[in-house]
């Protein structure tokens, strides 16, 4: 009894010091954000950098945001406090919390550094960005979907791809809105050719995922050299335009970047609206929980947990299927060797992110999203800092989530368990 | 009594893997027939798609004859394929010990790329050194930083339970970016040249060829001899040594190997530090022996059918060199079906990607050949 007691104090003592380790190693980022914000991000005193924030077209007009370049030195300091304060206290509950703060004071000290002596139209970053965002949080949230049901969807970049395919095949064929339902069905059934394989194959899940994606890579890149390079209109579908929704869209900044975008945008938000109300308040979302924490026990009760899985990985695949379809219906009308470029994976960080719920999973993309249009844009403002850097900066925060906020975020218990029935 | 016989089972299977001299039918079954039905229903599959895709019949036809031409038909063909397995065996034989360990990088690509261009920058800037010295560090060069690399993944997924396949896949990405970036500084791009390409390797850090002396069309190259060692190697660290052994445990029941004191997490960099080196090894070897300059994406997706070649080898370095001569000839024969057929060469990674599919999942191929396993199946009867 007292050694059970006892390695539980040494585990919770273990536990705390990790924790505090990790809170002085985000102490210490913060600290080294400080110094490159006041050593790199140096801005020449009497510059300041302009933001637009309406166009002269606009309903309503409201003035530029113009910004002093000595901005970046309450930035350092605020970044500096937060950090010496985190390595000294070591507060764990309050270490996510100023990561979160300090990146964002990082990024706005970047582009007032970025911006400085220039101007710089921050609207429509931000409606790029949530543009950007739209196959990322479609991605997560097809990764909710099916790891609540305890099967780990590696697959979901294949199934983007797919669905980018079948949109653009289908809709040079026959219209947008059959494109848009056959890559629905494209994506719809890959779920089920994964839950084929890992429910009644029991195949490994992630070997399984990776399998479907190098298959799909396959099939669209052969298809694409073999048939689309000859026969051009096969590929050559019409792009969903944006739909103005009106009033809302005149509201300055908030109007274009969300009530100003095309049908994958709405259509995001709105699943994700669903899939949320599907999943916390409602008797089938509670089974389908259940399912992904405890198999045997929602078996036990009558819930059967391999249709289960069927259906929710099935529904998996048709929400990645509808963002598949973002790349090409959505966007450029034309399907590319690889045009997903890893969007997928990406999605699947975002449901860590997110903490496998799909407002997570959504707030999270629009963060990545945010990444992606700021170095789209800052391309364009000829900044001392290499393309490449920039391009890797969504990669890297990537990372930068995964490994900071992994251990407080709790996947579903069984997850990526296969169940036997007894 | 079942534990018994299951842990006997178990005891058995693990003995014929490792001494590999007294199959059971059921090994044959898993280690020959299993991987046979694979390929032979891929290139079904393959033949299906061809049709479906408005290919005639004559050309499909012409287009596997190719694929086998290509790939055994000739003294040049077999060079051509183990030219293309040397790089696949390498970096298959460091995705498959991560398997072992429980860990599923699919960063090889990445090492692979930050493998060679270590090589070549090693290459062209040690050019003072003898060949004997100059060439084995040049290929030491490219595993340490391959090693390196994969580290990241390995140290993050130690400290902060970071999954290895989010952040490996991230570091793949970066290491375009990062190539691509390199290749434009001008200590390593080429001189007079605008477009991102590396300084040539001098011949004293170049594997020699094995068969020019025939025809300088003949790629093979002494990598072949390094891809054997490293087989050689990887079967002793994984079965013969005390590491291999934390390895094996790690990755078959991470709870065991906790009891009996292995440190998981000096297992997972250590692990992951190992692929990376094979993998970056892989790079050198086909920048030393094939390319001699590094362009971006010179890795040609190696790195990802290096994760099929483990998966094919089952995760064992004698099937994963019979798993890399496999693939090998189907990349040599898909080279000639694109130019005898005009068949896209894309067709290969479908045929890949099924094989895999059919490995993996061993119950699917017994579904779809019950009759090819009467014995076990009458088995799992008595049972």
């Amino acid at each position: 009894m007292s050694d059970v007691t006892m390695t539980n104090q040494t585990q919770a003592q273990k536990l705390d010091s990790v924790a505090a380790r990790k809170a002085r190693i985000m102490g210490g980022i913060l600290i080294a954000l400080a110094l490159l914000v006041i050593f790199v991000l140096h801005v020449v005193p009497g510059e300041s950098a302009t933001f637009r924030l309406t166009t002269r077209r606009d309903a309503i007009q409201i003035p530029d945001l113009v910004v002093p370049g000595a901005f970046n030195y309450v930035a350092a300091a605020l970044l500096a406090f937060l950090g010496v304060r985190q390595f000294l206290q070591g507060g764990a509950r309050w270490t996510s919390l100023s990561l979160g703060v300090g990146l964002a004071i990082l990024v706005m000290a970047f582009l007032v550094w970025a911006t400085a002596g220039k101007a710089f139209n921050l609207t429509s970053m931000l409606q790029a960005a949530v543009l950007a965002s739209v196959p990322i949080a479609l991605g997560g949230l097809a990764g909710v979907m099916s790891e609540r049901v305890a099967v780990v969807n590696i697959a979901i970049e294949g199934m983007l791809l797919a669905g980018a395919f079948a949109g653009a095949l289908i809709g040079s064929l026959l219209g947008g809105w059959i494109g848009l339902v056959a890559a629905i069905l494209v994506g719809g059934s890959f779920g089920l050719l994964l839950a084929v394989l890992v429910v009644t194959f029991r195949m490994d899940q992630i070997i399984a995922g990776v399998v479907i994606n190098l298959f799909v890579l396959g099939v669209t890149s052969y298809v694409s050299s073999q048939v689309f390079s000859e026969y051009r209109f096969l590929n050559n579908a019409k792009v969903f335009r944006q739909w103005e929704i009106p009033f809302l869209s005149d509201i300055p900044v908030l109007g274009p970047m969300l009530f100003d975008q095309n049908l994958f945008v709405y259509g995001a938000f709105i699943l994700v609206g669903i899939a949320t109300y599907y999943l916390f308040y409602t008797k089938n979302g509670l089974r389908a929980r259940a399912v992904g924490e405890h198999p045997r026990a929602a078996d036990t009760l009558g819930v059967d947990v391999y249709v289960t899985r069927y259906v929710h990985v099935t529904i998996a695949g048709m929400v990645a299927g509808f963002g598949g379809a973002f790349f090409t219906l959505g966007n450029v009308g034309r399907f590319e060797e690889n045009m997903t470029n890893g969007r997928g994976y990406i999605g699947l960080a975002a449901m860590i992110f997110g903490r496998w719920h799909p407002v997570g999973a959504l707030s999270a993309a629009l963060i990545f999203g945010f990444a992606d249009s700021i170095q789209r844009k800052l391309a364009l403002l000829n900044t001392p800092i290499p393309s490449e850097f920039l391009a890797m900066a969504p990669y890297i925060a990537t990372i930068i989530v995964v490994a900071g906020l992994v251990g407080r975020s709790r996947p579903p218990a069984a997850d990526g368990k296969p169940y036997v029935k007894e | 009594m079942s534990e018994h016989k299951d842990l006997k089972s178990v005891n058995e299977k693990m003995r014929s893997l490792m001494a590999r001299t007294t199959h059971g039918r059921d090994d044959f079954e898993d280690l020959v027939i299993v991987p046979l039905f694979a390929v032979v229903v891929a290139l079904v599959f393959g033949a299906l798609i061809m049709l479906a895709t408005a290919v005639d019949i004559p050309t499909i036809g012409r287009s596997f004859v190719a694929l086998a031409v290509g790939s055994v038909g000739s003294l040049s063909a077999w060079s051509e394929t183990l030219t293309a397995a040397v790089p696949l065996v390498l970096a298959g034989l460091g995705l498959g010990l991560g398997f072992r360990a429980g860990l599923f990088n699919i960063g090889a690509e990445g090492q692979l790329l930050m493998g060679g261009l270590a090589a070549v920058i090693a290459g062209f800037s040690l050019d003072f050194l003898p060949m004997v010295i100059h060439l084995p560090l040049t290929l030491l060069i490219g595993a340490a930083v391959g090693a390196g690399y994969a580290a990241i993944a390995g140290i993050l997924k130690a400290t902060t339970g970071a999954h290895e396949v989010i952040s490996t896949i991230m570091l793949n990405l970066i290491s375009f970016e990062l190539l691509n970036w390199l290749l434009r500084q001008p200590w390593i791009q080429r001189e007079g040249r605008s477009d991102p390409i590396s300084k040539s390797v001098p011949d004293s850090a170049r594997l020699p060829q094995l068969l020019d002396w025939i025809s300088p069309n003949f790629r093979l190259h002494a990598g072949v001899f390094v891809m054997l060692l490293a087989v050689a190697f990887i079967w002793w660290l994984l079965f013969r040594s005390k590491v291999g052994f934390a390895f094996r445990t790690s990755g078959e029941n991470p709870s065991a190997a906790n009891y009996a004191g292995m440190k998981a997490s000096l297992v997972i960099v250590l692990a992951m530090a190992t692929a990376g080196a094979l993998a970056g090894l892989a790079g050198a070897a086909q920048i030393t022996g094939v390319l001699g300059r590094a362009s971006p994406g010179f890795s040609a997706g190696i790195g990802f059918d290096a994760i099929a070649v483990a998966l094919l080898g089952r995760s064992h370095p004698v099937g994963i060199l019979f798993a890399g001569i496999l693939f090998g000839g189907l990349e040599a024969g898909g080279r000639q079906m694109q130019v005898d057929a005009g068949v896209s060469i894309d067709l290969i990674g479908i045929i890949q990607a099924l094989i895999i599919v059919f490995i993996a999942a061993p119950l699917l191929v017994r579904a779809i050949f019950p009759w090819g396993f009467r014995r076990s199946s009458k088995k799992e009867d008595a049972a």
